[in-house]
This record gives structure tokens, sequence and C-alpha cells, in this order.
């Protein structure tokens, strides 16, 4: 994985509260057995018409936010299905970073995983980041996770929190994964300590 | 303090104590064992891609099980008895499966097979899920399993790709939330009824960072089945987990399944489970309490579970929501399933019944369904599929004459699997067409695009499906 330190980029607003993972990615497009090529699918649902058509009024079809990399969603982002893909969607759509009031737990962590930045901000500074999306579409935010803030137009800087272990991970590009294999030794010796319960292979 | 002397717990701080490979530091979050971890075709093919490009081989294939439920067709066998999947795209997701569990030592219910099914259904009915473990699975509704009193919970591909290679899971601790149901159900209230009126009381993120404990007369009351159910849905509070506090109902309900513990097996395990109670005096980080008696069955109008009301209730008014975004998120709602604000729902026609789901496919709820079915039909212009949750919930059911009954009354009596609740299969809903559903969730578009979905219990699935509009069962039970 790529490491992540900031970025800059414009935002997309996408004002509606308990977005779930199925208007991020609807089940039909779960068929698949790879993680790339599912950003056509983003929001699909609230994206086309039935015969395929872009629908015009959908915030993400618009000229102006084309090309965002920070898309500001409503409270509780994410909740509903684990589906991974809906991270998978997302950054094949462009995104880098979801800002909203508050996460879905399993979104979270997914999109942690992959590189998409879950940022909590507080009820005002949401108000205002979803405003000055519809308003200056144009206008920038750099994300620094080093910093942990979110650098607005007029140079003001919100703190956004993260876990220690996720932003090292993202900071220096490392995955999850390899930290785990690292224990195998613990691992042993719990196993050990802790026999099988149950054996799927022995019925 | 405990009589051992130790400070009292929670029934989810003693589960997750015990399987603390490493505490959780500043810099780090816990390594969690996982006892048990269940695999299905659809979240599952990328973490084995993962495990593939870094030379790593499952863990631990004997706490691994593989089953197809999401992707799977419903319809009829073939003359051969094979169960054909004419979706090329889920074809070759099956086969990805099957190629992946067979090159990684894990054993898998195949389509068709005598225990294939939703892999919820599956775990507890082959008693594999037992209380005091850790079970995940990458499915949201792996809450299901915290009925046994486990701590079990849904995951990403990602971790399924970690528990795969080391049969651990990073994990920040949650907070804890009791959830106490006192008092009695009334006839017609089920379970289903419960965890409803929970998450329209708590929000579709009132549990979000919390495991759930569900306590109190009302859930003790519970079969086990019950208690599946309201685990099942924690997760439409936000909430990852839900646990119940194991009992003689839980050890009567495991005990003799293929994988209990057998003799003296079962006697050590029992004296184990015994002590996962929470201890008195432990302390939650949070609470709500509900009152059984006051319950009636429970409908959703909107499109997420927590825009739930009572049967005979009215559809809210957007303008009588003080917090803007509530109001807007009310009124795209009512819009998406067009309906009037301060409409009554009893009465509205349906196109289609649902009775299936990892919610409520199991034997109970098709006996409580076909026994208000038995002797009546399904109303003309409506469609009623049965969906049982397993090839076992299957033969159960066969073998009782359930399908004579629902087949009798004009409903369709179908293979296990997902079904119409995620709609992945070709069992959806056209657009515009209205279903009670037995499933779990009403998003926009979940049941197929453009479709409309009331979540509701088994027996107003049934009560709604004789009369073709939506229908408070009391008012047909003797």
């Amino acid at each position: 994985m790529e490491p992540i330190k900031q970025f800059s980029g414009r935002l997309a607003p996408l004002p509606i509260n308990d977005i779930d993972t199925d208007q991020i990615i609807p089940a039909r497009y779960l068929k698949v057995t790879d993680k790339n090529g599912l950003g056509g699918a983003c929001f699909a649902d609230w994206r086309y018409e039935a015969d395929g058509t872009p629908k015009p009024d959908f915030a993400l079809n618009r000229p102006e936010y084309q090309g965002a990399a920070v898309l500001v969603g409503g409270h509780n982002f994410g909740c509903g299905s684990s589906r991974e893909h809906a991270p998978w969607a997302l950054l094949g759509a462009g995104f880098k970073a979801v800002i909203s009031t508050y996460f879905a737990d399993i979104f979270r962590n997914n999109a942690l995983k992959n590189g998409l930045l879950p940022v909590v901000v507080d009820a005002e500074t949401h108000r205002q980041l979803i405003s000055l999306a519809e308003e200056d579409p144009a206008a920038e935010v750099t994300v620094d996770l080093e910093a942990q803030a979110v650098i607005l137009p007029d140079g003001r800087s919100v703190q956004f929190p993260i876990d220690a272990f996720s932003r090292y991970c993202l900071l220096n590009g490392v995955d999850q994964l390899g930290f785990l294999l690292g224990l195998d030794e613990h691992i042993s010796a719990f196993e050990e300590a802790h026999p099988a319960r149950v054996r799927t292979t022995a019925s | 303090m405990t009589n051992n002397g130790t400070p009292p717990r929670t029934l989810f701080e003693k589960v997750w104590d015990n399987h603390l490979v490493r505490p959780q530091t500043p810099d780090t979050p816990a390594v969690l064992y996982i006892d048990l971890h269940l695999v299905h075709e659809v979240t599952s093919p990328q973490a084995f891609t993962l495990l593939r490009e870094r030379g790593l081989k499952v863990r631990r294939p004997d706490r691994t099980l593989g089953t197809m439920d999401h992707s799977t067709p419903t319809t009829p066998r073939n003359a051969e008895g094979i169960i054909p999947v004419l979706d090329t795209l889920a074809a070759a997701q099956l086969d990805v499966m099957r190629r992946n569990c067979a090159d990684f030592g894990i054993s898998l219910y195949d389509l068709g097979t005598d225990k294939q099914g939703i892999v919820h259904v599956i775990g507890p009915e082959q008693g594999l899920t037992q209380p005091g473990m850790t079970i995940v699975c990458g499915d949201s509704h792996t809450s299901t399993h915290g009925a046994f009193g486990a701590l079990a919970f849904g995951i990403g591909t990602s971790e399924v790709g970690h528990v795969l290679a080391t049969q651990c899971l990073l994990q920040n601790r949650p907070r804890t939330m009791a959830v106490r149901v006192d008092g009695h159900l009334r006839p017609g209230v089920t379970a289903k009824d419960i965890i409803l009126a929970i998450i329209a009381k708590i929000g579709v993120g009132g549990g979000t960072g919390y495991v759930f404990e569900y306590m109190g007369e009302a859930i003790r009351a519970l079969s086990m089945e019950g208690r599946m159910t309201i685990c099942n849905m924690s997760i439409e509070g936000g909430a990852r987990a839900g646990m119940v506090a194991p009992d003689e109902t839980t050890f009567e309900y495991v005990a003799g399944r293929p994988y209990a513990p057998k003799g003296e097996a079962w006697d050590t395990a029992v004296s184990a489970w015994r002590q996962l109670p929470t201890d008195d005096g432990a302390a939650f980080d949070n609470e709500v309490v509900l009152n059984a008696d006051e319950l009636t069955p429970m409908i959703t109008y909107g499109t997420n579970p927590g825009m739930g009301m009572p049967i005979n209730g009215f559809v809210p008014d957007p303008d009588n929501m003080g917090d803007v975004s509530q109001r807007t998120a009310l009124d795209k709602a009512l819009r998406y399933m067009d309906l009037q604000p301060g409409q009554k729902l009893l009465g509205k026609r349906v196109d289609v019944v649902f009775l299936g789901s990892c919610t409520n496919s199991r034997i109970s709820d098709l006996r409580e369904a076909a026994r208000f079915i038995k002797g009546r039909r399904v109303a003309d212009g409506v469609r009623m599929l049965v969906v049982p949750g397993s090839q076992q919930v299957k033969a159960q059911a066969e073998a009782e004459g359930l399908h004579e009954i629902f087949k009798a009354a004009g409903a369709e009596w179908r293979e296990a699997g997902c079904s119409m609740c995620i709609a992945m299969n070709g069992d959806q809903l056209q657009p515009g067409q209205y279903a009670v559903s037995t499933s779990n969730r009403n998003f926009e578009g979940r049941q197929g695009k453009g479709g409309r979905t009331f979540l509701a219990s088994p027996l107003t699935a049934a009560a709604t499906a004789v009369n073709g509009v939506i229908s408070d069962p009391r008012e047909m039970m003797n």
C-alpha cells in the first residue's frame, strides 16, 4: 500500500444521514472475485436511471464535482452490510477520504485498511463543510494525516481522531496483516494454552 | 468483587479477556483470537487472493467453515437433484469458492448438499456455535451467534484475510450497552417485534461503538431461535455484536448437535459456560430499557430499520422532526416509499411477502407462519416466497409437512439461501413493488432496485399474505 501523508482535493457534498453500504454499492455488483473496477458501481442506484443514463440532479454527476477527492456524507456514514466493496467502490470512484460526524464501525475498519480516510468532525464543522462544498465547488481542503487535521480554505485547521495503529500503518504504507504475522509465537503460545473446542473438519 | 476476588465483569468482558493473545496498548489494538471463522462466497475471494499473493496458508482450516448462501439460486432442483446456477457471474463466484476451499483445506457445505444454508443458520444448527466463543464472518449479521453468549461480529474482507492467515484480529475494545427488556410478550408479539422496537427507539446509529448485552425477563423467556432473531439485528442498531448470557435454554439447544461436546467433555463445557454470565455489580457503559408488556407487532415505514412503529401506528410527519437532517432523511424515505405523513399502514396493499433470511428462516419461524396459514390462502395478486434458512431446516419442515401447508396456500416453497433479503440471486422485487419481509434491511433497493420493503415478523408476514394488505396478526388469532 502507498503511504498516505497528506493530500489536497475538492469536496463533494452528499448530506444524507445513514448512508448504508447498499447505497454505496448495491448487492448485485458483489458477484465479483476482484476488488478493482468497482468505481462505476459506486452509488449506482442514486446515480443512474434504469436505462443507465446519469441522473443530472445527483451531486456526483454534476460537472463541478467531477474529480472531487473528499466526500462529505451525512451522519452515520457506512451503516449496514460489512461489504468491503464499499470502500473499494469509493476509492474506485476517486475518493481518498470521507467526512462525517461518525462512521459505522465495520465501514470505518474496512476503509482504514484500504487507505480511504474516514474523517470524523464535529457537527458544526460538518455543516460548514457541506455549505462550502455546495457554495464553492472549486474550494480545496487539505487532509493532513500526520497532523490529524483537515485544513480549510480559510486556513483553519480542524483536528480529527484516528487510532494510533491505523495512522502508523497508513503513514508508512504498512498493511496490518504483516503485524499479525509477526506475532506467530504469541499466537502459537495462545493456541497451546487454549486447545480447540470445535473442529470443523471432524464431525 | 466476585467470590474469587476479581472485579465483577460483564459477559462481553469475560469472552474478550479469554481470547486476548495480546492486550491493547496505546500504540496497538488488542490481538483477539478467533475460535470459529465462517466463510461464504461473496466476501472471501479477494482474501484468498491475498493469501496466494503472499504465499500464505490458512492457519487453522479446522476452525474455518465455508458455505454458499448469498448468490445461490433458490429455484427447484433438476432431475439429477442439482440446483442449476444460470447466472454466469454467480456460477463463477461459486466455482472460485469451491477451488479456494479445496486448495486451502477448508470444509465446504456446497450448494444443495444436506448441510448447506445461510451461514448464520448453519453454525448454530450444527452445534459449531457455542457459548464463550469468538466467531467472525465476512457478514454483518454474524451478530446472530451472540445469542449463545459468544462474541460474534461481522468483518470486512481484509479482516477475513487476517483471520485466514493468523486466526487473529486486531481490535479496539468496544464499549458495552445493557439492553434490558422487562415484562412479558403478549400473544401475537414476537422476538422480531422486540428488536424492531429497540432499533426504533435507539436509531440505526444508536449502538455504534458498542456491544449489546440483551437481558431481562422477556429475553430469558425467549427460545434460542427468538434470541438469534434479536442478536441478528444488533447491527441494524449500529452494534457490531449483541450477546445473551447462556442459560438452560442455551445448553438444551446445543446438546446433542453434531459438533457439540459429548460425554465428559459436555459436562466440562457446561461448567465453564455457567461462569460466563455478567457478574452482579459489573458496569455497562450505557443502558436502554424496554417493557415487553407494552409492545405490539412492529412494522417499518421507511428506508432504514430505525424507521419503525407499532403496526397500528401512523407514518410520522417530517414537519414534526426537530432536527433538519432527520426531517430531510424522513422526507426522502417517504418519497422513496411513496407514503404520506399520517397515513396508516394497516390495510396497505402489498405485492410480495418474503418469509426467510438469517433473521427469520429457522424452523420455529416456519412453524409459526405455517400454523397461521394452515387452512387459509395467500391472497390473489400476492406472491409469497418461503425460503428456509438451510437444507436442514428445509428437510425438517418437509418432515413436518409444513411445505404442503405453504404450497396448498399458494406460496412458493424454495431451496435454502439468503434469497430476497439481499436480492443477489434473481429473487427480487420489481421497481415500485411493495413487500412485507421478515428480513433485516429495508434500505432503498435492498430487495431489488426500486423495491419497497416493510420489515415485520413472520406472523405479520403471514397475516399480510392471507389478506393481501398489511395486517395485524392479533386480529386473526383465536
